[in-house]
């Protein structure tokens, strides 16, 4: 972590987010924020609450209400110069736009030999846990991990995301920052007042054990934890990986891991073919499969669309039991 | 906005009238007889009539003018010419020609200067020429050279854009953060009437228009999306009366007429240097070849189709009133042949003598700082290709 920190704010992980947009526009006259409703009203979670108050109509605007068109537009603003941070509603929302991220979004700077680069931040909330309405809970992160030229976080932690969106804003090329929707306003926690950065890269240990491995991020990490503390009472070692970014992915970190426990557990709310858990099992197979006790088990969501049936909500997104489950499955194998 | 004199259409938004429009001609349906019909409407703007004659001699602008055009839109055309041979000889690539739509590229890209944005799609080889792209670079592109990829840092044009009206909402950013920047340069993006049917045309032309932007939109209606007619592609053949749903003037003028282009053009970029927001062109004009080199138009349109426009052939037309002005004679169109030819040659040279790509360049110009992945793969490759 680099800063320049002088004191500890307790916030809410939208009210590190917020501030670390403000510090952002700031420190950079280049920055600038744009989407639907993120200008006048501060956003639908107030993500960019009071930041045109107090930037300006120029700097945080919003924009007619078409995906496609928003993300369109950033790609031509971070062409001529400028940092543009876009805001799209639910990542449930960002297919229009698609066709832009896939076309163009991680392609600049390879089609131009780096004539041109895109400095350019999309901020989506993503994920269910709290009974959004149909279809604003996806988990679209795989296809953007799948596009060549964009890299992808997803914090889980006030602090994390302070720190992970000023890098991601500083950073030379596309990211997407996806926002656990869940984690928005139920996680307090200390964050340094002031600048700092966490590089994109580098996965967090979470907490330590010796026996099984849990890779995880964003929305289920506290998921992760919980069925962690379980394990633990049972006398189950459980190491929390929480990735942090899926490009760059810190295999090392997770490596490193599983080498040492031998059993490895991944878990994301994503529907399950294809999605990223599938290539962290790869990389572990391809890389570490001499050391497995165990075979790698996925906790995912399903093969069906994200259920909008609030009672059953919970049966797709991973909960705490199944992921315990999952524990005592690699430990008894 | 000028306007021809009998125009029926709306001079602004404010005076657009919501009832429907009576059905127009279009001036693909049926070549010669319903282009002249159209422009018997007044629906296109014009300058110089296929013969040549004057039809607008207050709007002419002066002939060193006319004649910088007449000399660019031959160096365009020369290279759409040699690129038919080069491509027959396998020395390029799959190439999408632009002949005959020559006045609709130049007339327009020659308005800008290099501190404004062109945004060319695959078609638009020819604008990217009269902009100011270097031929040497510009055949490394449709020869699959890295070297056609870098753009020049004097220039702010991009790459050839592949996917169709993607380019669209980019020049809108790009305008939008020219004037950001406190800047007067504005930003030109090329569509076809195929494109225009695309989302991305929509949302681009509504963000221009509620952001204000510096954006000049051409809209190439040359009558076909590779085999489907613009009569095909929508019931509201004149796509310049899109411009009156998004509040943005729009124009409608003969593409094969390059004063009528780059009257209309000129105009349409000083409105947006002055901040008084985007304008939409359509350009009346015509495929003549086919949509690549690879493919063959017998398949889907006849002769009768392609009646009447080898009559309206932008370069004879200015030729012809050039000559008959005196502003050119016999030896001087001459000498600009040989001269046109022995750049061309000397551009095919240079470009020759760009090296080929090695294989790890394919993983280059990623990321700034390549990721632990992408560093991994670069070592595969290199043990496994060399270097």
């Amino acid at each position: 972590m680099t800063a320049t920190v002088t004191a500890l704010r307790t916030m809410t992980m939208v009210a590190a987010i917020n501030d670390a947009l403000a510090l952002a526009l700031e420190r950079d006259p280049a920055v600038h924020i744009f989407g639907e409703d993120v200008g006048v009203m501060g956003g639908v979670f107030r993500a960019t609450d009071g930041l045109q108050a107090r930037f300006g109509a120029a700097r945080v605007f919003d924009t007619p209400l078409a995906e496609a068109g928003i993300v369109g537009m950033g790609i031509g603003m971070g062409l001529a110069g400028l940092k543009p941070v876009a805001e799209i509603q639910f990542a449930g929302f960002l297919y229009p736009a698609l066709d832009q991220v896939l076309s163009h979004l991680g392609r600049y700077r390879h089609r131009t030999r780096s004539r041109y680069h895109l400095p350019m931040v999309v901020r989506a909330p993503y994920g269910g846990g709290v009974h959004t309405p149909e279809q604003h809970a996806d988990s679209p992160e795989a296809i953007l991990a799948h596009t060549p030229g964009v890299k992808v976080v997803i914090p889980s932690t006030p602090r994390d995301a302070k720190g992970l969106l000023l890098a991601a804003i500083e950073d030379p090329d596309p990211v997407f920052f996806f926002e656990a929707i869940k984690l928005y306003r139920s996680v307090k926690e200390e964050v340094p007042e002031g600048h700092y950065t966490i590089p994109l890269g580098q996965a967090r240990v979470v907490t330590q054990g010796d026996d099984v491995t849990v890779i995880t991020y964003g929305g289920m990490v506290e998921v992760a934890q919980k069925a962690a503390a379980a394990a633990q009472a049972h006398g189950i070692g459980v190491e929390v990986i929480d990735l942090r970014t899926l490009v760059p992915l810190d295999t090392e970190t997770l490596l490193a891991s599983v080498q040492k426990t031998g059993r490895a557990v991944i878990v994301t709310e994503a529907p399950r073919t294809g999605g990223f858990h599938s290539e962290i099992s790869a990389v572990i197979a391809e890389e570490a499969i001499e050391f497995l006790r165990a075979p790698v088990v996925r906790v995912t969501g399903f093969d069906a669309p994200y259920p909008p049936f609030t009672s059953v909500e919970d049966v797709y997104r991973p909960h705490p039991v199944r992921v315990a489950r999952a524990i005592r499955q690699v430990m008894n194998y | 906005m000028t306007r021809s004199r009998t125009s029926k259409k709306a001079s602004s938004p404010a005076a657009s009238s919501a009832a429907p429009d009576p059905a127009l001609p279009d001036p693909h349906a049926a070549g010669a007889a319903a282009y002249a019909q159209a422009d018997a409407q007044g629906e296109l703007f014009q300058l110089i009539a296929p013969d040549g004659t004057v039809t607008h001699p207050e709007l002419l602008p002066d002939p060193a003018t006319r004649l910088a055009l007449y000399r660019q839109m031959r160096r365009v055309r020369h290279f759409d010419e040699r690129a038919w041979v080069l491509y027959r000889t396998g020395r390029m690539g799959v190439f999408p020609p632009y002949g005959g739509m020559e006045a609709s590229q130049v007339g327009t890209a020659a308005a800008l200067t290099p501190q404004d944005w062109l945004f060319p799609t695959y078609r638009d080889t020819g604008a990217a020429l009269a902009y100011g792209l270097p031929i040497p670079q510009t055949l490394a592109y449709w020869r699959t050279s890295p070297h056609g990829w870098a753009m020049p840092q004097n220039l702010k044009i991009l790459p050839f854009y592949i996917p169709i009206a993607t380019q669209y909402p980019h020049a809108v950013g790009a305008a939008l953060a020219e004037a950001r920047q406190g800047t007067r340069n504005v930003a030109m993006a090329f569509i076809g009437d195929g494109g225009s049917s695309e989302g991305d045309f929509h949302e681009a032309l509504n963000f221009a228009g509620a952001l204000n932007a510096s954006c000049v939109f051409i809209l190439q209606n040359n009558g076909w999306a590779i085999s489907v007619p613009t009569r095909a592609q929508t019931k509201a053949t004149n796509l310049s009366r899109r411009a009156d749903g998004y509040g943005i003037p729009g124009v409608r003028v003969d593409g094969n007429d390059v004063l009528a282009t780059w009257h209309v053009t000129r105009e349409a970029v000083e409105r947006a240097r002055r901040g008084e927001g985007p304008t939409l062109i359509e350009t009346v004009t015509y495929r003549i070849k086919p949509h690549t080199l690879a493919d063959d138009p017998s398949r889907y349109r006849t002769d009768a189709d392609n009646a009447g426009w080898d009559a309206k052939d932008p370069v004879t037309r200015l030729r012809a009133h050039l000559l008959a002005g005196g502003h050119l004679t016999e030896e001087e169109d001459a000498q600009l042949t040989r001269e046109i030819e022995a750049e061309f040659e000397a551009a095919l040279a240079e470009a020759d003598a760009f090296p080929e790509p090695t294989p790890a360049e394919i993983l280059d110009h990623v990321f700034a700082e390549p990721t632990p992945q992408l560093a991994r793969q670069r070592a595969q490759i290199l043990a496994e290709e060399g270097a």
